[in-house]
């Protein structure tokens, strides 16, 4: 598996997560009276650093799980297989 | 003439990453390889489309993404459907680790809408700018960060994580009863 080293290249790439950038979600709707009900007792919840870096390393680590399988071998077999063919 | 090994390489490298957004995407590894494949097909057939120079994990993002929204969408929705079974899918993957701390995550990523878990997936996991994943999913870097905010914030809620606190003791209980605690 010649590919899994090569792997590391985009297992390691930084991600966008960690950098907040506060939550400035605008209501859908402009005019307040037809707005949902809940967006008026239940504003948009700022979340922390330490909540955004727990769910960024969550997220990761289950993408991760599948990265770290490197590429199966079929897959290998086919794009060797395409590559080595004459292109149109 | 045949395909430049060094074109051939950078789509190799970006298999293992595309396997994980296919996965994120089908709920269902049978099926994300599938879709794979056909992403590989179609993209080595339409290389001459390939700028070399460019990006080629977003370009390779970008076809997977609209072959699964033309032909996969309509049988991921019945899986979704059938309520919580897409979940149940996600978590009994044997291919996945049974680490008992991540199951309650997978379940609550699963319940996120799915425009917001694909958004959140190539901008926290895939590690693609906001350009790119705006790029890749056809629509606006406005509407890219208003679908992570929303899936964040979601998942924070689901988690009922409150930004101080651990998981909470009903977390750690389960785990330990589980057998799969960290001392």
């Amino acid at each position: 598996m010649g590919e899994r080293g090569k792997s590391d290249d985009m297992k390691n790439r930084k991600t966008n997560l960690e950098p907040v950038e506060p939550v400035t979600e605008k209501p859908e709707s402009q005019d307040p009276m037809t707005r949902p009900a809940t967006s008026l007792h239940k504003p948009e919840a700022r979340l922390g650093r330490e909540v955004q870096a727990r769910i960024g390393q969550q997220l990761r680590a289950i993408y991760n799980d599948v990265v770290n399988q490197g590429v199966p071998q079929h897959i290998s077999d086919l794009v060797r297989r395409l590559s080595d063919q004459d292109q149109d | 003439m045949k395909l430049d090994p060094a074109i051939r390489d950078q789509v190799l490298v970006t298999v293992p990453s595309l396997r994980a957004f296919a996965i994120s995407l089908c709920g269902n590894i049978d099926r994300a390889d599938d879709l794979v494949q056909e992403t590989l097909l179609r993209a080595l057939a339409h290389i001459d489309s390939f700028e070399p120079g460019t990006n080629m994990p977003a370009w390779l993002f970008t076809i997977l993404r609209n072959l699964f929204r033309s032909e996969y969408r309509k049988r991921r929705r019945e899986v979704e459907d059938a309520d919580g079974r897409y979940a149940d899918t996600l978590i009994s993957h044997p291919e996945q680790t049974g680490r008992v701390e991540f199951e309650e995550f997978r379940t609550a990523l699963a319940k996120l809408p799915a425009d917001q878990r694909e958004a959140l997936i190539l901008v926290g996991a895939s590690g693609f700018s906001y350009d790119d994943a705006a790029a890749i999913c056809g629509c606006a870097v406005g509407t890219i960060k208003s679908r992570v905010n929303r899936a964040r914030t979601r998942l924070a809620d689901l988690l009922a994580i409150d930004g101080i606190d651990d998981f909470g003791p009903d977390r750690a209980t389960r785990a330990v009863l589980a057998g799969g605690g960290r001392n």
